[in-house]
């Protein structure tokens, strides 16, 4: 039914709030995107933008903590009318997750086997013997040595990186079209990042899985993605294809980001970091939420919320100064 | 290192605990001014068997002597001669450990069959009104003094409604069930709310935890998230504090076990209590000691089981 083009999953003015002492915190503030089949889709913010919230939101995950509104349709179905259990069936074999911290998303007293297997016996119809040998077959796509004499063993007896493996073994258990990744690498040694990364990439073009990767790092998204969202404070700042966003930067936030990143410095100068800190979420300013920080900030700024809005390029940026940005960017 | 060297190590343990049990006892009675041979002995006895007593527990030679008599009569299973009830120690108590045990057990069963579903409830509805609710009723269970809850119970179930005896221990199964429900109840209702109280704030901990909601995201289903992720791992902080409320428990019995009239070890050791009868309060003690070391060592054998991480490591 859906061909290339169209879209797996479309994203329309996410909004989750949360109610804390009678006051209401949006940490998503209607957030629209689409994710294409077998597309990698970066998305980047600070700590706190609402990146992990997003994607719990898409899954059904926040609910329990609050309120989510708009739309999130799944094959032309609005995942946010279901209920949690006509979600079970979506979550885990047609959209995966994986989390942050592996020393910590996988329960200490289960077996790796056990936890793999649990995942296959709710989505598919294998038995016993079958789901071991594809719990054996999945630790062994995902890197892991001697697979089959592992599945007996428990999470402490790996390594971080291995664990991430492990995740990313049941997260695959049941062919997902889409692995939502919240922030896969951040806990993991420098060297292991990158090999983590390159395993989600062959995985994802292989299985022609579409993946949603959440993440702080530009460079990461550089290396990884085809697309690239950027968040502030709840909302969406710009999107478009990593090549424009990298090059020709239209948000002043995207701007910063980019000029945090080291490249070709000499030894011992002092990393730049975008000033001041995001604003809290029962403090969020009226306007713009980054104006306080922002270079460019003007009175609109302070008055009035810049919207997402298209420009050439394929690119969409939420700001009120974006042509003088983009004459800037590019001289 | 595998599981059955944890067990051999973890029962190599109570080695030092029974020999520290040993030595206070052992000098309880040397403490008493006078002679030790007239506590350990009837107040009538004449100067024949006091020489007796002298002899068997070594009090003509030096302390460290007596301290190695001690332990060999102990070990042979001779605890001495009950004043009070004049039949040997150790006779006395076997007849008595089936009776305690069978209280204690019991009330460990309702405690954990009162908290634990109520718990989970709680839980699930942390902070609304059913939450509150089973959260005020433990408080008034935990801040009323077990023996006034024994008497509550006695008069209404037992004397008024005469749905349960009041007092006795019965001779079969089903009897000891209906004598001691009443006893067990009081325990329970007491330890149940310590329980609940810890194994709710478990529970709301686990539920918050990485690795139930990856486990929600792999699509599992809830009884299946509830009763694999997350209750055994709110079981791990809630088993430790059992075994530690089942040591309550036992010195608990020395109440409810008088308030309720139920012939075992609780009521056994008030009763040599006042008479002085020193042969039986060692005995007792003892055996206290060691039933406890036995229920903390059962309770680390249920952590290890439940936690490899203990097991394995």
């Amino acid at each position: 039914m859906t061909n290339q083009n169209e879209s797996l999953l479309q994203v329309r003015d996410l909004t989750t709030t949360f109610h804390s002492k009678g006051r209401a915190l949006r940490a998503v503030d209607g957030i629209s995107f689409d994710v294409r089949a077998g597309e990698v889709l970066g998305l980047v913010g600070e700590s706190g933008s609402g990146k992990s919230i997003s994607l719990r939101s898409i899954i059904g995950l926040a609910r329990d903590y609050g309120t989510v509104e708009g739309n999130v349709y799944w094959k032309g179905e609005d995942l946010l009318t279901r209920t949690d259990k006509q979600l079970q069936c979506v979550r885990g074999s047609q959209i995966s997750m994986i989390f942050q911290e592996p020393m910590t998303s996988l329960n200490p007293l289960l077996t790796v086997g056990l936890q793999i297997e649990e995942n296959l016996k709710a989505h598919t119809d294998l038995d016993r013997r079958a789901r071991k040998a594809r719990a054996i077959e999945l630790l062994d796509t995902v890197g892991i040595p001697s697979a089959s004499s592992r599945l007996k063993d428990f999470p402490h007896q790996f390594s971080g990186g291995m664990r991430q493996r492990v995740m990313i073994a049941i997260a695959l258990a049941s062919n997902p079209e889409l692995l939502l990744a919240d922030e896969p690498t951040t806990a993991l040694d420098v060297t292991i990042q990158d090999q983590i990364l390159q395993l989600l990439l062959s995985l994802a073009k292989n299985l022609n899985i579409a993946i949603v990767l959440v993440t702080h790092d530009l460079g990461v998204v550089a290396q990884t993605c085809d697309r690239v969202a950027v968040m502030y404070a709840g909302r969406l700042v710009e999107t478009g294809s990593v090549r424009d966003v990298l090059k020709r930067p239209q948000h002043p936030y995207t701007l910063g980001l980019l000029k945090s990143v080291p490249e070709n410095i000499p030894p011992r100068t002092p990393l730049y970091s975008v000033p001041g800190t995001p604003p809290a979420l029962d403090a969020l300013p009226k306007g713009c939420a980054f104006a306080p920080r922002c270079y460019k900030a003007e009175d609109v700024c302070l008055g009035s919320k810049p919207l997402l809005s298209q420009l050439g390029d394929g690119i969409s940026s939420a700001c009120h100064f974006t042509a003088d940005i983009r004459e800037e960017v590019l001289a | 290192m595998s599981s059955l060297s944890y067990l051999v190590s973890r029962l190599l343990q109570i080695i030092p605990t029974f020999l520290l049990v040993m030595v206070v006892i052992f000098l309880l009675v040397r403490m008493l001014p006078g002679d030790p041979a007239i506590a350990m002995a009837d107040a009538k006895a004449t100067e024949a068997q006091l020489e007796l007593i002298r002899q068997k527990l070594g009090l003509n030679e030096p302390l460290v002597m007596q301290f190695f008599y001690f332990v060999k009569n102990t070990l042979s299973g001779d605890m001495g001669t009950s004043i009070l009830l004049k039949a040997p120690v150790l006779d006395v108590i076997i007849e008595r450990i089936p009776v305690t045990a069978f209280l204690t057990l019991y009330a460990v069963c309702l405690s954990i069959l009162i908290a634990g579903p109520l718990a989970f409830v709680a839980a699930l509805n942390k902070n609304r009104g059913l939450d509150i609710a089973i959260r005020s009723g433990f408080q008034v269970g935990l801040s009323t003094p077990v023996f006034y809850i024994g008497l509550l119970l006695l008069t209404f179930l037992a004397a008024s409604l005469r749905l349960f005896p009041v007092g006795g221990y019965g001779t079969t199964f089903l009897q000891h069930l209906h004598h001691l429900m009443l006893p067990a109840l009081t325990v329970a209702l007491y330890t149940s709310a310590i329980i609940m109280r810890n194994l709710r704030s478990a529970v709301i901990e686990v539920l918050d935890a990485d690795y139930v909601q990856f486990a929600r995201s792999k699509g599992l289903s809830r009884s299946v998230i509830l009763g694999r992720h997350v209750l055994r791992n709110a079981l791990i902080s809630t088993v430790t504090l059992l075994g530690l409320s089942i040591g309550n428990l036992m010195s608990g019995t020395l109440v409810t076990e008088t308030v309720f009239a139920v012939p075992g070890l609780g009521r056994l050791m008030l009763e040599a209590i006042f008479a002085r009868d020193y042969p039986l309060i060692q005995g007792l003690t003892l055996t206290f000691a060691v039933m406890v070391s036995l229920v903390f060592l059962f309770t680390d054998m249920v952590q290890a089981w439940l936690d490899p991480r203990l097991r394995l490591s």
